[in-house]
């Protein structure tokens, strides 16, 4: 596994915590393919419900004030 | 407080921490939650209108028999929005319209008639503004939204599950006026911004008692809920109050604030408000009416923002509260509010530089060398979830979206900015922030999420679906429900502190005051209900109990 490789090389391993202080992006490289796809999927099944218009959908909603 | 031969029964166990108990997450509290509205077919329609659709809907599927409910006229008897707790009352004239809260139809809004002459009706046609249902929630038109106020509850849990029954209520009414011909879709979004320069609450309620001074808990927990949006905050995809700039921050509410402590909630919003309307015995108790929290789809970040609040009031009576005294309480609010990556710091008067988490552990500290050896297990789950949610925040925020809203929001924000390459500013992402909101159960991200498996769950849907018709059964909206659920006919006005019946051959209306918040529980009246055969025998049992006063029950 690609992403297990990478893990391997760099010294650590999945299990130990390492304080790598790096501005962690969402989606790491670095994670292990099953949870990539996971992602891949959740976004197909997101997309599959977002309102058509993004931009049109988001101007519309317009609320009056509140508590 | 008890007088002559009256029985002082605790209502099932639970009772106010007194000093000299141990800390707990135990005490009576509730939420409401007013849902953004919108008909995307009708861009141009009237939100009050839209609201009243919303609480109507709602008593159609009552009627149909799927429960009661009191379609009845607030008893506004009691309520005195302003009311200072710090000792004063705001003159009406120099209060904002939108503080009247208990002037029935507030300037500038549609009154129930109004609606009735849109629909083509008379004016006599029954559209009903407020509803009181029988799990003791109150569902109502308050300024341009539909609200939900959950019946009194005495633990951080039963919050989460009467919380949810308002999710569960909305749904139900979106879903009727769906299938409802001539009408148009409403959807309802459990979020505090329209993300333009609009933004309406979700609140929280606790019960003090009246003994502690009200500057030492605005003193204590203005820190604790300037950082609190690092455990519980919704997520948002804007900054600004006007949505001045692009990019993300913790909170929904933090860009509406502008002052510490005040009394106002639409305007001038404080992080600490003051409103002193305590819906109960006036000289036992006061009601912290809690107005900067986002509204929460996510029932561990519910749990913790009613159980770690809840602890801290706690650590307050003790007189074991931290009181970190920061330098700018607002513009601190808004720069941890800014930071997702929790590094953010922001300085105390005596110097120090802390940040959100920091200012957390300290009152999670407090709260762990505090807890007693015999500490209940919801007490003590509370703490341990805590604790753990700090560390995991500290490691890496990004680990914590299974119990944290603006994780879970951001992981999915930076997947699509990471797959299709979008800048903050990208419309797309502002849908996602809105529709994580979505209670439309196929649109609702937070739904998708939790239906893959990727949150954490606390109650059960059926316990929620339940909940919605049946009320807590150890607070006085036992009281109300029970009330509510047998004598729909004759109970003809409530409110959190009275109900008002109407009986068949009587002259006047009988008024019954619940002025004790753990009183009409379900241990002291279950019985009564049970044997009595109508409304009067119920009333008249009610009342022939050992030296109770006629028109108050356990005050």
């Amino acid at each position: 596994m690609a992403a297990q490789d990478r893990i391997t090389r760099s010294g650590t391993s999945a299990d130990t915590e390492q304080e790598v202080p790096e501005p962690a992006p969402a989606v790491p490289a670095t994670q292990d393919t099953a949870q990539t796809q996971g992602v891949v999927d959740l976004l197909d099944e997101i997309d599959g419900v977002l309102e058509s218009n993004a931009e049109e959908f988001v101007r519309g909603f317009v609320q009056k004030g509140g508590q | 407080m008890p007088t002559g031969g009256r029985r002082t029964t605790p209502a099932e166990g639970v009772s106010l921490p007194a000093v000299g108990e141990g800390i707990s997450v135990h005490r009576v509290m509730g939420t409401e939650t007013e849902y953004g509205v919108m008909a995307p077919a009708l861009p141009a329609a009237n939100p009050v209108l839209l609201s009243s659709q919303v609480v109507n809907a709602y008593a159609a599927t009552l009627r149909e028999g799927l429960g009661n409910l009191a379609g009845t006229r607030w008893d506004y008897t009691d309520e005195s929005p302003l009311s200072d707790a710090r000792g004063f009352v705001q003159n009406r004239s120099e209060a904002h319209p939108s503080q009247l809260t208990d002037e029935p139809d507030a300037p500038d809004e549609l009154t129930a008639e109004q609606i009735a002459l849109e629909r083509g009706g008379s004016p006599e046609a029954a559209v009903l503004m407020n509803l009181v249902l029988d799990n003791g929630a109150r569902l109502y038109v308050d300024h341009a939204h539909p609200e939900y106020s959950s019946p009194e509850v005495t633990n951080p849990l039963d919050a989460v599950l009467w919380d949810r029954a308002g999710d569960h209520v909305a749904g139900v009414a979106m879903e009727r006026i769906g299938a409802t011909p001539g009408f148009s879709p409403v959807i309802l979004y459990k979020n505090n911004t329209d993300n333009k320069s609009v933004s309406y609450g979700s609140h929280e309620n606790y019960l003090v008692p009246r003994s502690v001074p009200f500057s030492r808990i605005a003193e204590a927990l203005l820190p604790f809920f300037v950082s609190r949006q690092v455990i519980c905050g919704a997520g948002r995809v804007g900054i600004g109050a006007h949505h001045q700039e692009a990019g993300f921050q913790l909170s929904q509410r933090a860009d509406f604030f502008e002052n510490e402590v005040g009394l106002e909630t639409t305007v001038r919003r404080p992080i600490i408000n003051t409103r002193d309307e305590p819906h109960a015995v006036a000289e036992k108790y006061r009601r912290l009416h809690v107005i900067i929290g986002d509204a929460n789809l996510n029932e561990v970040s519910t749990y913790l923002k009613m159980g770690t609040t809840s602890l801290v009031l706690s650590l307050i009576e003790h007189g074991l509260a931290p009181v970190p005294v920061l330098e700018d309480p607002v513009a601190a609010l808004q720069v941890i509010s800014h930071d997702p990556t929790l590094r953010a710091t922001v300085r105390l008067k005596d110097g120090r530089e802390l940040t959100g988490l920091d200012l957390q552990e300290l009152y999670c500290e407090a709260a762990a060398a505090a807890l007693p050896d015999d500490a209940d297990a919801q007490t003590r789950d509370v703490v341990d979830r805590w604790q753990r949610l700090l560390l995991t925040l500290r490691r890496d925020p990004l680990e914590a979206a299974r119990q944290v809203d603006w994780v879970a929001k951001l992981k999915v924000l930076e997947a699509y900015r990471a797959r299709d390459g979008l800048g903050w500013a990208d419309p797309r992402l502002a849908l996602v922030d809105l529709q994580y909101a979505d209670l439309r159960p196929d649109r609702s991200i937070y739904q998708r999420l939790a239906r893959r498996g990727e949150v954490d769950l606390l109650v059960d849907a059926d316990d929620v679906a339940r909940a919605a018709v049946e009320p807590p059964r150890d607070t006085r909206a036992y009281f109300r429900g029970r009330c509510i659920s047998q004598y729909p006919a004759q109970v003809v006005g409530a409110s959190w502190d009275s109900l008002i019946f109407d009986l068949p051959g009587e002259r006047r209306l009988q008024r019954v005051q619940t002025r004790e918040p753990l009183r009409g529980t379900a241990a002291l009246t279950e019985e009564l209900f049970d044997a009595a055969v109508d409304a009067e025998d119920f009333l008249t049992r009610l009342f022939s109990g050992p030296s109770r006063p006629r028109g108050t029950i356990g005050a």
